[in-house]
């Protein structure tokens, strides 16, 4: 049973890491389809990443150590994040370590090394996009607890994957609490992934820019790291809210080998699911002011806290 | 929890969800439109719980609900901003996420409210109340965050909303007679304040209600075009009275 488990858990980690940039590329081109271009090849990230794997890096001067194991850092926070979302199977080893509070830390550990990255070599834009991360950062985090609280009250733990089996194993019926909850975990989402409505993914060199005025100094294994790591951050909060929202088709522990490989095409449905809806969102909605940014997310912890007092009223 | 209880509970958690979707807005037209979504969440939950209890009554409040809310007045007061030209209410007096969070603390506050009432309640719905409670509490947050008088209806017009399904949540809806007062004195009052419209707009140019503030005996005496406050909106002063 134990090896099972730790099989599991390593089988989890290889798809979550290969499966990022694929999930990126299928954005990318779902988007590029809703916008009437010719797609992208949906490998085009993996590319990327290789091309940027062989290249030698380029650091300024004056980067301190902090600078070059920043990378190394937000990818391993990340990768820990996926290690302990229930994304195929609820039976992780390492799930003991940490509950979906500690998920919510470790995202904001990645975002303080990235931000200090960004500030250490003291360019303008970089030190710019580490403030609006900040910014953003502080105000999605309440909300995004608040989602996990909603949660973990109608099932009574906080750990994820009990979270996920228990809202599994429950009749199907209407809780408006987890509906304003998956609004705000929406706009939570877009909102942490630099999104259209809050930041634009393909941009470079422009003014409104957030995450990638962080990234402008990075070159080689260091960018590929990072874009690798904002990748599996994207998926990350998928899983997440495929784990709290649609929690059907995740092999629950007892389910045994056959329900874990069941569980891969599911997982697999679901994110391409996702990923059109994302680029549905992202083509419908115009770019907020950076300004706007609060009230944005204010609106997302107003859902959130809107389901919990439901949830506490109405007992759904 | 069977089904109709269900959807109950959403069409209570969607009359919340639309009291802030107002207390947000900025433009006039699109607070009229969730008036008139209100009015239709109002009248599916009628409908709903005439079909689960078998009163006859309530589908006959459902039907007023219908006329009234949903097409009637939404209606009458499209046709006010159409002839008054108020199509932008921009000044509330907090912004928008300061008053969001200050619903908030309402919302808890009704709920903690409504807890002894729905104590003593029977009803299959006695959950509802702090959510009608709330939606009455954030229908007055939205009358007092706005200037214009055009709003203030509709947070008058939101709040009779919220008193009716905290009655039907209670007791299963007020005896008819009451109903039918009420209907009437909405329907009345909404016809007198569209004349007032007129009236004010007619004295002050503008339908910001702060210019009320400054009515007194030496002021109101002389003609309009005379006062310290300049129109607000572009129309010339009108002539014409006295």
């Amino acid at each position: 049973m134990k090896a099972f488990q730790l099989l599991t858990q390593a089988i989890a980690l290889i798809v979550a890491v290969a499966a990022a940039p694929l999930f990126q590329g299928w954005v990318n081109k779902c988007r590029a389809w809703l916008q009437n271009r010719s797609a992208p090849g949906i490998w085009l990230p993996f590319h990327n990443i290789r091309k940027l794997f062989y290249k030698d890096a380029v650091i300024a001067d004056g980067a301190s150590p902090l600078f070059r194991g920043a990378p190394y850092l937000v990818f391993g926070a990340m990768v820990t994040a996926a290690a302990i979302i229930p994304s195929m199977g609820s039976a992780l080893p390492l799930t003991a370590a940490a509950d979906a509070i500690a998920l919510v830390g470790l995202f904001a550990t990645a975002r303080v090394f990235l931000s200090l990255a960004a500030m250490d070599i003291g360019t303008g834009f970089g030190s710019l996009g580490a403030r609006r991360e900040m910014m953003i950062g502080f105000l999605a985090e309440p909300a995004l607890l608040m989602i996990i609280f909603v949660a973990s009250m109608i099932s009574s733990t906080t750990a994820l994957p009990a979270i996920t089996e228990n809202l599994a194993a429950r009749h199907l019926a209407l809780y408006p609490s987890l509906a304003f909850t998956a609004i705000a975990f929406t706009m939570v989402l877009l909102a942490e992934n630099a999104r259209i409505p809050i930041d634009n993914p393909t941009t470079h060199l422009e003014l409104t820019m957030i995450h990638e005025a962080m990234l402008l100094e990075y070159s080689a294994r260091h960018l590929a790291l990072m874009e690798w790591a904002a990748a599996l951050k994207l998926l990350n909060y998928a899983c997440i809210g495929f784990a709290l929202f649609i929690p059907w088709g995740i092999a629950a522990g007892a389910g045994g080998a056959t329900a874990l490989l069941a569980a891969i095409p599911v997982l697999g449905a679901k994110l391409a699911a996702a990923g059109a809806a994302l680029a549905l969102i992202e083509t419908v909605s115009a770019k907020l002011r950076v300004f706007r940014a609060p009230e944005f997310l204010a609106t997302a912890f107003l859902f959130a806290v809107l389901g919990l007092l439901v949830h506490l009223l109405l007992g759904a | 929890m069977t089904l109709d209880l269900q959807l109950l509970n959403m069409c209570a958690a969607l009359l919340l969800l639309l009291s802030f979707a107002m207390l947000a807005q900025r433009r006039i037209v699109i607070l009229v439109n969730l008036l008139a979504v209100q009015g239709a969440v109002l009248f599916a939950a009628t409908l709903l719980l005439a079909w689960r209890t078998g009163e006859h009554h309530l589908y006959v409040s459902a039907a007023l609900t219908l006329a009234l809310k949903v097409i009637f007045l939404p209606w009458l007061l499209h046709r006010l901003i159409r002839r008054l030209e108020v199509y932008w209410d921009t000044e509330t007096l907090l912004n928008i996420t300061g008053t969001m969070l200050v619903g908030l603390l309402i919302v808890v506050f009704a709920f903690g409210l409504a807890q002894p009432i729905s104590a003593l309640a029977n009803t299959a719905t006695r959950s509802s109340i702090g959510i009608a409670v709330a939606v009455v509490l954030l229908s007055f947050l939205t009358m007092i965050t706005r200037r214009k008088a055009m709003s203030q209806v509709v947070g008058f017009l939101s709040m009779e909303n919220g008193l009716f399904f905290g009655a039907m949540s209670a007791t299963y809806g007020m005896p008819m007679i009451v109903e039918f007062g009420v209907a009437l004195d909405v329907l009345v009052a909404v016809l007198v304040l569209g004349v007032f419209f007129f009236q004010i707009r007619e004295q002050f140019d503008s339908l910001d209600l702060h210019h009320l503030e400054a009515l007194d005996e030496r002021r109101s005496a002389g003609p309009p075009a005379s006062r310290g406050a300049p129109p607000s909106s572009g129309r010339p002063p009108s002539e014409g009275h006295s």
